[in-house]
């Protein structure tokens, strides 16, 4: 395979889509992203906020060149290295978490460090194990280190913590940020929880409901570690009064 | 009025009664009313299960019984590779591409419906009474069946894992091997199942037909000689070989590809 990056992989990604719409089972048209402008800073962490149902998820697909109907100009070669974590863990079952791992794993990727990256992750013990065997809150564990163990160029995140429960979620994200500050990648992580996006962005990126377009985009600038619940309440206050129309309803 | 108890807990048959020695039992008691009804009857026409049986050691040691068995089954073999081989491409081709299910449709009706005989003999006129037709004809009988069984299958493919290998880039072949064939696993096993036992008894009226030997060849033989014994012994003995295939072979296969199910969380 090939070990090489292709050049300019890992320089900044320009987002630019003019338009996309889905067309909706009745053959209406359904605009659901117009007039979307972002730049990807190299190992950051980008957080897009936005309503649920706003096109989050169809952004990511478009980004990931899952989906490339629509205008405009994705700025993520093709050829660049994708790690995506679905809302779902989407394993596969029929093959072991190493096994799930190891295939999709970069070439550079060794067994000691899958090792490393397992017990970082909290799934030592489940390497020999099925999906089925495993609870949710461990296959989305599996799901971020399939991801990790790609080396991607860029590793995109869909609402990876959704439907966990609160404490589960938060050991995940600080778990998240350990293993990504580890080894810093440029990352994008959509959600429509707040404090999940305070707690991990470097810059948060905020949407407007359909068809969706960049409201504003703020850096958030304390360090992650500082972070604790205090230092997000302030900066949750602080966003409030700015944004209100974003924040009043999480 | 009347009050009914529920019971909370399903009736749970003794020990005894849940193992291998149940399907034992039952076969032996199958032996025992023919027997039974052999007897009875005191006819030629209705020979024994000690007799059949007799034949069968006797056949195996000083006739052709090995031989005609292991010719019916090379065809068996040979019938169901074919079938599979191509109803598997076709079902799945069809399963995922709308344009190609619209044109291939009719012509799967059309076959599912053409009576095993006709094609058959329309092999054999065609082609000559030869093994290529034999073998075409009775793959061609299957093939449909193969095909609505994997097309189905290639339709309840989960969009979500296909997702998952397009974003990580996952090479066709790989792809093929790791997401795509280990979900058409258990349409494979039904399209076998229900193909071996469907390939067998058209084998035998192939042979029946047009070829010069093999268990059908021997059975029309015996139909003329009236030699119910022998008719049985042969069906006896074809019947044992495909259980041995079912319970060896098929079974220990399935148990190996599908491990990964049923495991609690």
């Amino acid at each position: 395979m090939n070990d090489v990056r292709p050049a300019g992989v890992t320089k900044r990604f320009e987002i630019r889509i003019e338009e996309k719409t889905h067309i909706g089972a009745d053959g209406t048209l359904v605009p659901a992203i117009r007039d979307f402008v972002l730049d990807i800073e190299p190992d950051s962490m980008t957080v897009l906020m936005g309503p649920s149902g706003c096109g989050k998820t169809t952004l990511l697909r478009i980004v990931a060149h899952l989906d490339d109907r629509f205008i405009g100009d994705v700025g993520v070669p093709e050829t660049a290295r994708i790690g995506l974590v679905f809302q779902e863990p989407r394993l596969l079952p029929w093959r072991t978490v190493r096994q799930n791992i190891e295939l999709v794993a970069d070439p550079s990727f060794t067994p000691q460090d899958l090792d490393h990256l397992a017990a970082a992750v909290g799934i030592a013990d489940m390497l020999p194990r099925y999906p089925q065997e495993l609870s949710l809150g461990l296959a989305r564990r599996v799901a971020l280190a399939r991801a990790f163990a790609t080396r991607p160029d860029l590793l995109l995140l869909d609402e990876p913590f959704v439907s966990l429960d609160e404490r589960t979620a938060d050991r995940l994200r600080r778990l998240l940020l350990e293993i990504w500050q580890e080894r810093p990648t440029t990352a994008i992580l959509v959600t429509h929880n707040p404090r999940e996006a305070i707690l991990l962005a470097d810059r948060l990126v905020l949407l407007a409901p359909r068809p969706t377009h960049v409201v504003a985009s703020v850096p958030i600038t304390t360090p992650q570690a500082d972070r604790d619940a205090h230092a997000i309440d302030a900066i949750f206050a602080d966003l409030l009064q700015r944004f209100p129309a974003n924040f009043s309803a999480g | 009025m009347s009050v009914t108890l529920i019971r909370s807990e399903p009736l749970r048959l003794p020990r005894v009664l849940r193992g291998p020695l149940v399907s034992v039992l039952s076969i032996l008691g199958f032996l025992l009313v023919w027997y039974i009804a052999a007897e009875i009857a005191q006819s030629r026409l209705l020979p024994g299960p000690v007799a059949v049986i007799r034949y069968m050691v006797q056949e195996t040691l000083h006739g052709d019984l090995l031989p005609e068995l292991g010719i019916t089954l090379w065809r068996v073999i040979a019938s169901f590779v074919v079938a599979m081989t191509i109803g598997s491409v076709l079902g799945i081709a069809m399963g995922q591409s709308a344009a190609l299910n619209r044109a291939l449709d009719p012509w799967l009706v059309v076959l599912l419906n053409l009576p095993a005989l006709v094609i058959i003999i329309l092999a054999y006129v065609w082609f000559g009474l030869n093994e290529a037709a034999a073998i075409g004809a009775v793959a061609l009988n299957k093939i449909p069946n193969v095909v609505v069984t994997l097309r189905e299958g290639a339709r309840a493919l989960d969009p979500g894992l296909d997702e998952m290998a397009r974003a990580y880039r996952l090479p066709p072949l790989v792809k093929l091997r790791e997401v795509t064939l280990p979900q058409l696993q258990p349409y494979f096993a039904a399209a076998s199942r229900s193909g071996v036992s469907l390939i067998w008894k058209i084998v035998l009226v192939v042979e029946l037909l047009g070829r010069p030997n093999g268990v059908g060849f021997e059975l029309h033989l015996n139909f003329q000689l009236f030699n119910v014994t022998a008719i049985l012994g042969y069906t006896l003995a074809f019947v044992a070989v495909m259980l041995a295939i079912e319970y060896l072979l098929v079974q220990p296969l399935e148990r190996r590809t599908t491990r990964w199910r049923n495991k609690a969380v």
